[in-house]
């Protein structure tokens, strides 16, 4: 198990590595390096969509306060972007603990009610505060660096992200084979056989939760700073269902299914700017034929047709 | 004061009503399924753009009505069919995904055979404001409300009198015990998507004189009506009921008196605030689940 783990793990970072040679242009390239960065996210999320059986449909709002807080914490206060992006993350993981934990002793769906709840508050929030946050036309982003040397270039962000990626993936991977991660797949498949055993449900999903939101604030300030612009739309609802679907096409509690599923999803709306006005329609019949068929997500669904087991 | 009191009362009542219709249509559904129908909302969209569009199409207006509730009711079957049944018993995260994927099918096909733009309707019996006590309340108002009050005695008629509401009513409290006293849970369970769908549209048409319509005002009425659930109890119609009025009036108060800007965050403060404090909701029962 773990050495076929670690395996996927080279795959990843051999392809991290000889993409930048083969990508023909710089719109492929910026494309890799968002398809990078929701993979992080993705990772984060599966966690706690996947392992610990909950669903977060605010993980956007937590997105946004990471980007927000890279882009309002330097320009109005002049912070230094990585200590802003600290904070946001701070403050995200403190938000994420005081919502779950009430949360986590109630059942089901109610973590999607008070994530969905809490996403649109944070997102009408940035709509409306338009002295700090620019409202509904967004802000620019001050330029990351450090010690003079200023991340500007794509093919930097490009191996930054791509480092953040391999060492995400490599964490999953043992955390997921760690007490820790077993203890999630247990309460999973039964919560009170877990509890039986002695693991203490509620503190381990908060752990998850709070990880894979802090996973969601961090990635939102490496955006921020890459593309050098936040909107509100980074924020909403709609962005919060997009990375759950990656989740679920990927395939639930498996890692490289998150990563499948973000680079399908990152590229979709590209392959379908060519249907215009039917991206939606195409988005949503995507959504609904890949649960019917396949409510596994691809990569569970095809490791089993495969007879290899993921 | 008091005149100012009452305007913002009858707007958030009206705007209530709409999220009153939508509640008990996420209450039917959960209650036959279990499923959080996701695609509530563009049902209500679906409603009051059909109706706007039947009525410029030359239709006399009780026929566009009838045919705006209609169609809508008709998508929910086909939704139902070919959606939810084929994975009846799912995950409930996977059932969310299908149902968000749904909606944005429905919402994506209005944009492309409707269009993209704000509509309205001609209000029912004119534009002349009824004066009360110095507040004015609009002729289409007294629709929004009377009409749902009709629904709502026509359910509890439907739920207590007859034989198919109370076949519905058991399957929500034991689908298996249901089936096993002979109950089609199949059909309780399309029966549940064609109602709820028909809700939706129906508060969709009433309001569009009122709110105005578009292909996507589903997500925000779909969701406010989503918590006006959960503020009842979910699974609760009487609870639904009162939960979408006070999520509408509350709205109302808190955009009059503390802040327009943030009056669509006043449902979800709300629903946070449930949550922590009385996680069934205002009059969701105390259960106890075996294990």
């Amino acid at each position: 198990m773990q050495k076929r783990a670690y395996f996927g793990l080279y795959i990843v970072i051999a392809v991290l590595a000889v993409l930048p040679l083969v990508v023909p242009n710089s719109f492929y390239l910026d494309l890799a390096i968002r398809m990078a960065i929701n993979a992080v996210i993705v990772l984060g999320l599966n966690l706690l969509i996947g392992f610990a059986g909950q669903i977060s449909l605010g993980h956007a709002g937590f997105l946004g306060i990471g980007a927000y807080a890279s882009a309002v914490l330097p320009t109005h206060f002049g912070w230094h972007p990585l200590l802003a992006m600290g904070a946001g993350a701070a403050v995200t993981g403190l938000l994420a603990a005081v919502l779950a934990r009430p949360i986590f002793k109630l059942k089901g769906q109610y973590l999607a009610m008070a994530t969905l709840g809490l996403g649109i508050i944070i997102n009408i929030a940035i709509r409306n505060e338009a002295t700090w946050t620019g409202g509904p036309d967004g802000m620019p982003v001050p330029a990351m660096g450090l010690m003079g040397f200023e991340l500007t270039s794509d093919k930097h962000w490009y191996w930054v992200v791509a480092l953040m990626l391999s060492v995400s993936v490599w964490a999953s991977i043992n955390l997921i084979d760690s007490p820790f991660g077993r203890a999630l797949r247990a309460l999973h498949g039964s919560e009170v056989a877990s509890q039986v055993v002695g693991v203490d449900v509620v503190r381990y999903k908060v752990a998850i939760f709070v990880m894979s939101a802090v996973f969601a604030s961090l990635m939102g300030s490496v955006t921020a700073h890459y593309v050098g612009f936040v909107t509100p739309n980074l924020a909403d609802f709609f962005h919060s269902i997009e990375l759950v679907t990656m989740v679920v096409i990927g395939g639930m509690a498996s890692v490289y299914g998150s990563l499948i599923g973000a680079v399908l999803l990152t590229a979709l709306p590209q392959a379908l700017a060519t249907f215009e006005g039917w991206e939606t329609v195409a988005f949503g019949m995507i959504l609904m034929v890949c649960m019917i068929f396949m409510p596994k997500g691809l990569v569970p669904t095809l490791a089993a047709k495969f007879g290899k087991g993921d | 004061m008091l005149a100012q009191f009452l305007q913002f009362l009858f707007s958030g009542a009206t705007v209530g009503a709409t999220y009153a219709l939508a509640a008990l249509g996420f209450t039917l559904i959960y209650n036959a399924s279990n499923v959080i129908n996701f695609a509530q909302g563009e049902f209500i969209m679906l409603g009051g753009m059909l109706a706007v569009f039947f009525t410029q199409s030359g239709l006399p207006l009780p026929v566009a009505l009838v045919l705006a509730t209609l169609i809508p009711a008709i998508v929910g079957i086909v939704v139902e069919k070919l959606a939810i049944e084929p994975v009846k018993g799912a995950e409930t995260v996977t059932l969310i995904i299908i149902t968000i994927g749904t909606s944005l099918v429905i919402r994506g096909l209005t944009a492309v055979f409707l269009g993209k733009g704000t509509h309205s309707l001609p209000a029912f019996s004119g534009d002349t404001p009824i004066e009360i006590l110095g507040a004015t309340l609009m002729p289409q108002s007294l629709w929004v409300l009377g009409v749902t009050a009709v629904v709502v005695v026509v359910l509890w008629y439907f739920f207590n009198r007859t034989l198919t509401g109370k076949a519905m009513l058991a399957t929500s409290y034991n689908s298996l015990a249901a089936e096993l006293v002979g109950i089609n849970t199949s059909k309780v369970l399309f029966m549940s998507f064609a109602m709820s769908a028909a809700l939706g549209a129906v508060g969709g048409i009433l309001v569009t004189p009122i709110t105005l319509t578009s292909y996507d005002v589903g997500i925000m009425l779909g969701l406010k009506g989503f918590v006006a659930a959960v503020v009842g109890g979910l699974g609760n119609g009487l609870g639904a009921v009162i939960g979408g009025l006070l999520v509408g009036i509350l709205e109302s108060f808190g955009a009059g008196y503390l802040s327009s800007a943030y009056k669509d965050a006043i449902p979800f403060v709300l629903i946070l605030f449930i949550l922590f404090f009385m996680p069934r909701g205002l009059f969701g029962a105390r259960v106890t689940d075996r294990v």
